[in-house]
């Protein structure tokens, strides 16, 4: 996105490898207010047209040989519906669809974001972080209406010494608080992080001497960034089913 | 991205369309994000829920549902397969039982008949030996007689030859004690 330099750069090499994270609006110009029609808001969107494309689209023929795209929405659903019962247990598959909400837009997001040109969601804090928090804020809630008080028993080890159970407590709370903070950064971390290193690599590939090396680091990097996407999707849901596991069974 | 607008873009964008610091942290773009991913959100939860993953669940459950009905109904094949086995073994045994009877009947009745025949062969066989014993033991008789009556008479005329008479009554008496020794 950031490639046409010439304009202003002192010529040769110029870098700028995040501009490929600015958001613009793409009817017209101007300020953007939170309900302007972004970058973002397209490839977002391109998102949910690809998740209908898949589980809506693909599953039309209800068929029991699947066909290839709905074999996909259906391997997909498996995989997260053990992943949910193995680790919350048979009383957290009600949260399923919440579950997979979350992993199908963060999996389809990062995906996206590896097109050449295309805008990656994942990698911006706020978004994360709305993803991380709300998370963090709806077990929370869902722990205390569950057990009430009780719920606090998560920090308190009972079977630790008496006299360790304060400070164990602390540093239970802290890393609960920690959990949030966590999640969001690392998922937009490795997506902007390996975005501008596939940029920075870009931008070496107009130094003639450097550039197949430049290319071949592209290809690697790119390489590496699709099993990145994949792992940030699964360990997003899986924290999240293990944080879900704690509010419905908060005993150790 | 380096347009013709350059100030209009916000504050985090320089004059030249370039980046002012991390896109990721300027504030002035984040309540759009968070707008949008919140309607992305409910999209996607929306379709998944109300119609992608009831549709699913549907399939995998009738695909399993059909996959043990086909187990059953092999089962099942299989079963009467066995069956079909065993009632075939049993007409197998059956039918060579029936076999061996009417081969062991046959030779029961085979040997039955050789016997009578046998026996009938043989009374027929002691009838005719008995008879020709009968007829040896009469013609020896008759040749005894023959011979007695002929010493008889031979005796007589050589008695009468050599000046003598004799009457009958001796002479069958010397005639049977020659006979006799």
């Amino acid at each position: 996105m950031a490639t046409e330099t010439d304009a202003h750069s002192e010529g040769g090499l110029a870098f700028h490898p995040l501009d490929q994270f600015i958001v613009e609006p793409v009817f017209g110009d101007g300020a953007v207010s939170f309900y302007t029609v972004t970058n973002v808001t397209v490839w977002m969107g391109i998102a949910l047209l690809a998740i209908i494309g898949v589980f809506v689209m693909g599953s039309r023929g209800r068929a029991i040989v699947p066909t290839r795209v709905q074999s996909i929405g259906e391997l997909i659903y498996g995989f997260v519906y053990k992943m949910v019962e193995d680790v919350t247990g048979k009383d957290g598959v009600k949260y399923f669809p919440y579950i997979i909400t979350l992993f199908l837009f963060v999996l389809f997001s990062n995906y996206l974001a590896l097109i050449p040109m295309s805008y990656s969601p994942t990698s911006m804090i706020a978004v994360t972080a709305i993803l991380g928090f709300g998370v963090f804020t709806a077990i929370t809630i869902l722990g205390f209406v569950k057990h009430g008080a009780s719920f606090l028993g998560l920090f308190w080890m009972a079977d630790a010494p008496l006299f360790l159970r304060p400070i164990i407590a602390v540093i239970e709370v802290i890393s609960y608080f920690v959990r949030p903070v966590s999640l969001s950064i690392r998922l937009a971390g490795n997506i902007a992080a390996g975005h501008v290193v596939l940029k920075v690599f870009a931008g070496f590939a107009a130094l003639a001497v450097v550039s197949p090396f430049a290319i071949l680091g592209i290809v690697a990097i790119y390489g590496l960034e699709i099993l990145v996407c994949g792992i940030q999707a699964y360990v997003f849901t899986i924290l999240t089913c293990v944080y879900l596991k704690d509010a419905l069974h908060p005993a150790h | 991205m380096a347009t013709e607008t350059t100030e209009a873009a916000g504050v985090c964008v320089d004059a030249g369309g370039y980046a002012l610091g991390m896109p990721q942290l300027c504030a002035d773009w984040m309540p759009n994000q968070i707008f949008w991913l919140l309607v992305a959100l409910a999209a996607i939860y929306f379709v998944m829920s109300r119609i992608a993953l009831p549709r699913i669940g549907a399939v995998l459950a009738e695909r399993s549902g059909t996959i043990t009905n086909d187990i059953a109904a092999a089962e099942d094949l299989k079963n009467k397969a066995a069956e079909a086995e065993a009632a075939y073994d049993k007409a197998l045994v059956d039918a060579r039982a029936e076999a061996a009877k009417i081969v062991a009947e046959a030779k029961a009745e085979i040997q039955a008949e050789l016997d009578a025949e046998l026996q009938k062969a043989d009374a027929e066989i002691a009838a005719k030996a008995a008879e020709s014993e009968a007829a040896i033991v009469e013609i020896r008789d008759g040749a005894v007689k023959s011979v007695t009556a002929v010493a008889k008479d031979t005796a007589k005329e050589l008695v009468a030859a050599m000046g003598g008479s004799a009457d009958a009554k001796t002479i069958t008496a010397a005639v049977n004690a020659r006979m006799k020794g």
